[in-house]
Formats: structure tokens, C-alpha cells, sequence
């Protein structure tokens, strides 16, 4: 099988640039890259079908001269399915928004209690059972705490 | 009736039940019997669909009439069969838990009208993904299941699951496209998309391009599965969703993975020499698993710790990949998906009862609720793998695996098996001694609004789902909290104990459940019952 190098070209850079916007902080960023990279894979399935053809239509093509329809179907599955998924991530970066005034993706719990552990210089809570400090939410508040109150402020007021 | 129309209805009946749920969206009582009759009705067919493939072989569906290599077959072998039971009754035994949380936390009839729907769509697809016959039906499968978990985890849409969503949907998002990525591959490769015909194409391909495709699908796959330097996102992403949820992700969702790794390494890529990088990968996972385990406060993040570091054992029967070794990891599998959806299950009840499920605020639990108690140190010492309990057997039968395979690296792992066993014991013991062992701490004020994160509400005033987080109960006042619960707390703790009840009875009829997983694993090493069964009257 012979495959179009600009097809398999506009694959590798769809998906290149994919990677690097997956990898910003801002939601809406990792979105497009997303997007890209998906739509990267849908061009490979286009390269996978093999060269172009008419329409699979018995009778109105010779059987010879057909392009594949099952990476089609295939590729129209896909598409349904990142429209789906870009409309969640949408409303989520949204909710994200209303709640803090920014969409960043933000840090694990736990790597914040880590490095304000870190910084008190104390022992982990495991280490001793007398010791205070819970695992909850509390790190990651600390982090942002004012803009997190400020969203919670803005939950309350609502939207209708 | 031809007994193979049984086959797509673990998939159509909740997709159905889903519809349904949704227009019914009014009725919280409608859509709960919808979802009751559904999943007994899905138990009910997995059930004989497991006995008919143990009986007569594959039982395959040729969906809309196109036979095998043109059209999506459906197949329902002993693996998906049994895989499809356990889902399908622990799905059960979690809803009605899930229905005992509503009545009393949000009252009787203001449960989210999304949580039964998503719930039986998450079910259908689990289903999907363990029938299909098919790897782009695979991945839709997958995609079923992952959409519906979306909107699970982020019920309500508060702070702590919009943060621990992102996460999740990102992950998951890069695994779905990679496994995507491989597709396309496997289809320039070899022109077909069914298990069965690639079990052919894929031994006349070149070894470079069939490597480079079976590492692409294991990357897909261990990053839903959690395998070890794909799992981070695991432990941070599942303890902030309401119990029922969590307890059913932990259950079902990275054990689709699993089985995924399973099936693919097995009818795909037999003898593959990957197998040493694979028991690596089971190796650190049980080990870096159990040690994030032991550092834990929080006994939901703990057990999410455990759940990485348990797959590994899985893993780690897949890469021996002999008779003994794959039984094992099926047996595993059962036994964990029953045995941690249970422990999830408990802690949300340990929550509800002593308000949290820090450890450090807990205390004194065992006078407070005996049966409590018992219900969560009995799966906790299964989990460690106390004899006789199933955890024990599963175990035993993997390092007899490990040890018949002979090489250093197979030893290695069955000592790391021991060791994590014994840390799991140790962080079990921690939580129970602290739980329910020690006397109340009185300094601490069980009823601390501030680590409460679920107090958000939505826009239009009423109260969001993880009101579990909620000090409902506080342990100064058992009285009051005996006289308000006692019919209510059944609905909890029913689901648990007959989750308990199936787990007791894996381990007394093990015998004729490892001669099920023994006869499952011949089968998936001979890849013909499979592949016969699928090209049955049609041919490749």
C-alpha cells in the first residue's frame, strides 16, 4: 500500500501540536489540542483506507475503482464521539470558570499537602498518629483560597 | 428463540433502561424501579449466557445479520460471560446502595434525575466493551462507559470533583486517543478490525509493525487499567465523587482495562515478548501502589491506593501467561471487582456514620456500630488475603503460577506479591485500629464544617449529591441517630452485606469457580474456541 506523505505529514504535525497544547494549564488550551490530536487521528484512519476512490456504491462504481467505507464509518464514530466530549469539556472549563474565575487544571491534592508539608518542615501525617492534618480538600484551598471563596460566593448567587 | 439473540441484551437493555430513565426524569420512583428491573433483568441474562458458554462454547451474535469479518460480532466466551456477571451484579448491589444513600440524604424524592440514567449507560457500556468482538467496537465500548463516567464524577459540579474531573477527563481523553491511534494502525496493517480475524492477519505481520501496534493498544490499556507508571491520576481523581459512584468505578472501571490487556495480549499477540516488561509493570505497581497506600489518611484514598496496587497481581497473572496464570487473574479479577466495590461501599457508610473518613477524626466506631465493624474487617482481611478468605486463594493460585514459570524475574514477583499482601494487611489494620478500635477523640470536632467540600449548592437551591460528606451523624449522639436510621440504613447496608455474601461464597465454592476460570484460561490460550466460534458457518 502506498500512502500520500502530506497526508502522513499533516498527521504528524496535527499531532504534534496537539501534545504541546495538551500539556498547557488552561482547559480551554488542552481542549483545542484536543481537538487536533483527534482530528489527527481521523486523518490517519483516512490514510489507513488506502488511495481515494469513488463512491462505495455497487453499480455506480466498478468494484475496482471503490474507496474503502469502513474507515469512514469509522472516522464519522470518532467524530461523533470528540463532539460529545468537546461539549463536556466546554461546559466543565465553564464550571471551572464560574467557580475559581480561571480554568487552569490544578494541582493533585496531595502534591499540595506535600509542599506545605515541605515548607513547615513537618513529617507526614502517617508518620505519627498523634499528629493533626487531614487529607481533605484543605490543600488545594490553601492554594487558591481567594479565589476559591470568591467562587463559592458566586455558586451561592446562582444562575438560574 | 435462538440463544445467541441473549447476547447483545447485557448492552441493549440498559441502553433502553437509560431512555427511558431520562423521559421518566419526573419520577424518581419511576426511574428507580426502571433501574432495578433493568439490572436484575441483565444478572438474569448474563447468568444463563455463562452457563450456555461453558456448556456449548462462544456464543456469538453477528449484529445486524453480517456475518463475522464485514459485520460487528458480539461474543460472549466464559471470560466475558463470568466478567459480565460479576459487572452486572455489582452494578445492582451498587445501585440499590446508591438508592439507600438518596432516601436518606436528599430526602425522598429529590435524587439528581441524571444519576439513574448515566448509572444504567455506564452499565451498558461496561457490557459492550467485555462482549465486543470487535476492536473499534472495543473502543466505542470504552467511550460509553468513559462519557457516562464524565458526568458521574462530576455530579454536581463542585470545586473538589471540577478539580478532580479535569484530571480524569484529560487522562482518560489521552488514553481514548491513543487507543484510537492504534486502531487506525491495526487497520493499515492488516485491513480488519475483528479480534477473531486479527488473531490470524496479526501472525503473518512483521514482528516491528505488530510490536509497535501491541505496545500502542498497552499503552491505551494500562492507562484505564492504572497500571503502575500510567496510574497517578487514579488515586487523586476517584475518592472525591459520592460513595456509590466511587465504589463503582473502583469496581468495574479499571477492570475493564484489565480484561482489555487480557483479551489483546491473549487472542492478538500469544507468546508475545513483552511478557517480562509486563511483569515489571506488575511488579512496581504493586509495590508503589501499597506504599502510597501505607501513607494515606483518608480511608477512601487509601483504598483507591490499594486498587492500583492490586492490579498489579492482574497484571502480573497475565504477563505469566501459562494455564495457572491466567486463571489466577481471572479469579482475581472477580474476586477484587466484588471485593473492593464492597470496601467503597463500607466507607461510604463508615462515613455517613462517623462523619468523615479521615482517620484522624475517627474513633471508638466498633461500640458505636458492631455490625459496621464486622462488615468492614471482613473484606479489609480479604483484601489482604487472610486465609480462607478469596483474597487468599486468588493469591496462592498466582504464585503457584509465578513459581511453576521458574524465572528470577517471576520469583521476584512473588515476593513482591507477599510483601505487598503484608503492607495491605498493615494499612488495613491501620485503618481499623484507628477507626474503629481506638476510643473517640474528643478534641477533634467530628463536626467540622471546613474539611466538608460538598456543601456547594446548585443554582436552583437545592442540595448537591455529596451531602455523604456531610457529618449526618455525630458520635456523641447515638441514640438519636439509632432512633432516626434504623429502617433507612438497611437499604446501605444490605448491598454491602450481600456484596459480603458473594465474596464469602467465591471462597466457599471456589473449587467449581476455578474450574470455570481453568477452563476459561485453556480457552484463551487455544484461541480457537474463540476464532472458530466467531467464524462458525462463515469463514475467514
Amino acid at each position: 500500500m502506498s500512502a500520500n506523505i502530506a497526508m502522513v505529514a499533516l498527521v504528524g504535525v496535527l499531532f504534534a501540536a496537539g501534545v504541546y497544547l495538551l500539556l498547557e494549564r488552561s482547559l480551554t488550551r488542552v481542549l483545542i489540542g484536543v481537538i487536533l490530536i483527534g482530528n489527527g487521528a481521523n486523518t490517519m484512519f483516512v490514510v489507513a483506507s488506502g488511495p481515494a476512490g469513488g463512491a462505495p456504491i455497487v453499480g455506480l462504481t466498478p468494484v475496482g475503482d471503490m474507496s474503502d467505507p469502513l474507515p469512514q464509518a469509522m472516522v464519522l464514530t470518532a467524530i461523533v464521539i470528540t463532539l460529545g466530549v468537546t461539549a463536556f469539556l466546554l461546559a466543565m472549563a465553564y464550571r471551572a470558570w464560574q467557580l475559581h474565575q480561571h480554568d487552569d487544571v490544578q494541582d493533585d491534592v496531595e502534591d499540595a499537602l506535600i509542599r506545605r508539608r515541605a515548607e513547615l518542615d513537618e513529617a507526614s501525617s502517617s508518620f505519627d498518629d498523634s499528629a493533626g492534618g487531614t487529607l481533605d480538600e484543605e490543600g488545594a484551598d490553601e492554594d487558591n483560597g481567594d479565589s476559591a471563596s470568591v467562587g463559592s460566593g458566586q455558586s451561592h448567587g446562582g444562575m438560574s | 428463540m435462538n440463544i445467541e439473540a441473549l447476547v447483545p441484551l447485557p448492552v441493549v437493555l440498559p441502553l433502553f433502561g437509560a431512555g427511558l430513565a431520562l423521559a421518566l426524569g419526573r419520577s424518581a420512583r419511576a426511574q428507580r424501579g426502571v433501574s432495578i428491573v433493568v439490572l436484575s433483568l441483565v444478572v438474569a441474562v448474563a447468568a444463563v449466557l455463562l452457563v450456555r458458554a461453558d456448556n456449548d462454547g462462544p456464543q456469538v451474535m453477528h449484529v445486524g445479520g453480517w456475518n463475522a469479518p464485514i459485520g460487528i460480532s458480539l461474543v460472549a466466551d466464559r471470560l466475558s460471560a463470568l466478567m459480565v456477571l460479576v459487572s452486572a451484579i455489582v452494578a445492582l448491589g451498587v445501585l440499590v446502595y446508591s438508592l439507600g444513600q438518596g432516601v436518606v440524604e436528599y430526602g425522598r424524592d429529590t435524587p439528581l434525575s441524571v444519576f439513574h440514567p448515566t448509572f444504567l449507560v455506564l452499565v451498558a457500556g461496561v457490557s459492550n466493551a467485555f462482549l465486543s468482538g470487535d476492536l473499534f467496537n472495543l473502543y466505542v465500548g470504552f467511550e460509553i462507559l468513559l462519557a457516562a463516567s464524565y458526568v458521574l464524577l462530576t455530579l454536581g459540579g463542585t470545586g473538589a470533583r471540577i478539580r478532580a474531573g479535569t484530571t480524569y477527563v484529560i487522562v482518560s481523553l489521552a488514553s481514548s486517543i491513543i487507543f484510537l491511534s492504534a486502531i487506525a494502525l491495526t487497520y493499515a496493517a492488516t485491513g480488519t478490525v475483528n479480534l477473531a480475524h486479527l488473531a490470524s492477519r496479526f501472525d503473518e505481520l512483521p514482528g516491528g509493525i505488530r510490536l509497535t501496534i501491541q505496545l500502542t493498544l498497552l499503552t491505551a490499556f494500562a492507562i484505564k487499567a492504572a497500571v503502575f507508571p500510567l496510574s497517578a491520576w487514579l488515586p487523586d481523581s476517584y475518592p472525591t465523587a459520592p460513595a456509590p459512584v466511587t465504589a463503582v468505578f473502583a469496581g468495574l472501571l479499571t477492570k475493564v482495562g484489565v480484561y482489555a490487556i487480557m483479551r489483546t495480549q491473549t487472542l492478538l499477540f500469544p507468546g508475545s515478548e513483552l511478557s517480562d516488561l509486563l511483569m515489571w509493570a506488575a511488579l512496581l505497581t504493586m509495590l508503589v501502589g501499597i506504599l502510597g497506600a501505607v501513607a494515606q489518611s483518608d480511608i477512601k484514598r487509601m483504598l483507591s491506593f490499594t486498587l492500583v496496587s492490586h492490579i498489579g497481581y492482574m497484571v502480573f497473572g497475565v504477563a505469566v501467561a501459562s494455564d495457572a496464570g491466567l486463571s489466577g487473574a481471572i479469579y482475581y479479577v472477580v474476586h477484587h471487582i466484588v471485593i473492593q466495590t464492597n470496601l467503597f461501599l463500607v466507607a461510604g457508610m463508615i462515613e455517613r456514620r462517623g462523619g468523615s473518613t479521615s482517620l484522624d477524626r475517627l474513633g471508638g466506631l466498633a461500640r458505636l456500630s458492631p455490625i459496621l465493624a464486622v462488615m468492614f474487617f471482613v473484606p479489609a482481611m480479604n483484601l489482604a488475603g487472610i486465609p480462607p478468605f478469596s483474597g487468599f486463594l486468588g493469591k496462592i493460585a498466582l504464585m503457584q503460577a509465578g513459581v511453576d514459570n521458574g524465572t528470577a524475574l517471576a520469583y521476584g514477583l512473588v515476593i513482591g506479591s507477599v510483601v505487598t499482601s503484608l503492607l495491605t494487611l498493615y494499612a488495613m489494620a491501620k485503618a481499623w485500629n484507628r477507626a474503629f478500635w481506638q476510643g473517640p477523640d474528643t478534641q477533634v470536632p467530628i463536626d467540622d464544617i471546613h474539611q466538608v467540600d460538598g456543601l456547594d449548592e446548585v443554582p436552583d437551591g437545592t442540595r448537591v449529591t455529596d451531602l455523604h460528606r456531610k457529618p449526618v451523624q455525630t458520635a456523641e449522639r447515638p441514640s438519636a441517630r439509632a432512633r432516626r436510621s434504623i429502617p433507612l440504613r438497611w437499604m446501605l447496608a444490605g448491598p454491602a452485606g450481600a456484596l459480603l455474601g458473594v465474596s464469602l461464597a467465591m471462597t466457599i465454592f471456589a473449587g467449581p469457580l476455578f474450574g470455570l476460570t481453568d477452563r476459561a484460561a485453556v480457552d484463551l490460550r487455544e484461541r480457537s474456541p474463540y476464532i472458530e466460534a466467531v467464524f462458525e458457518g462463515s469463514g475467514p
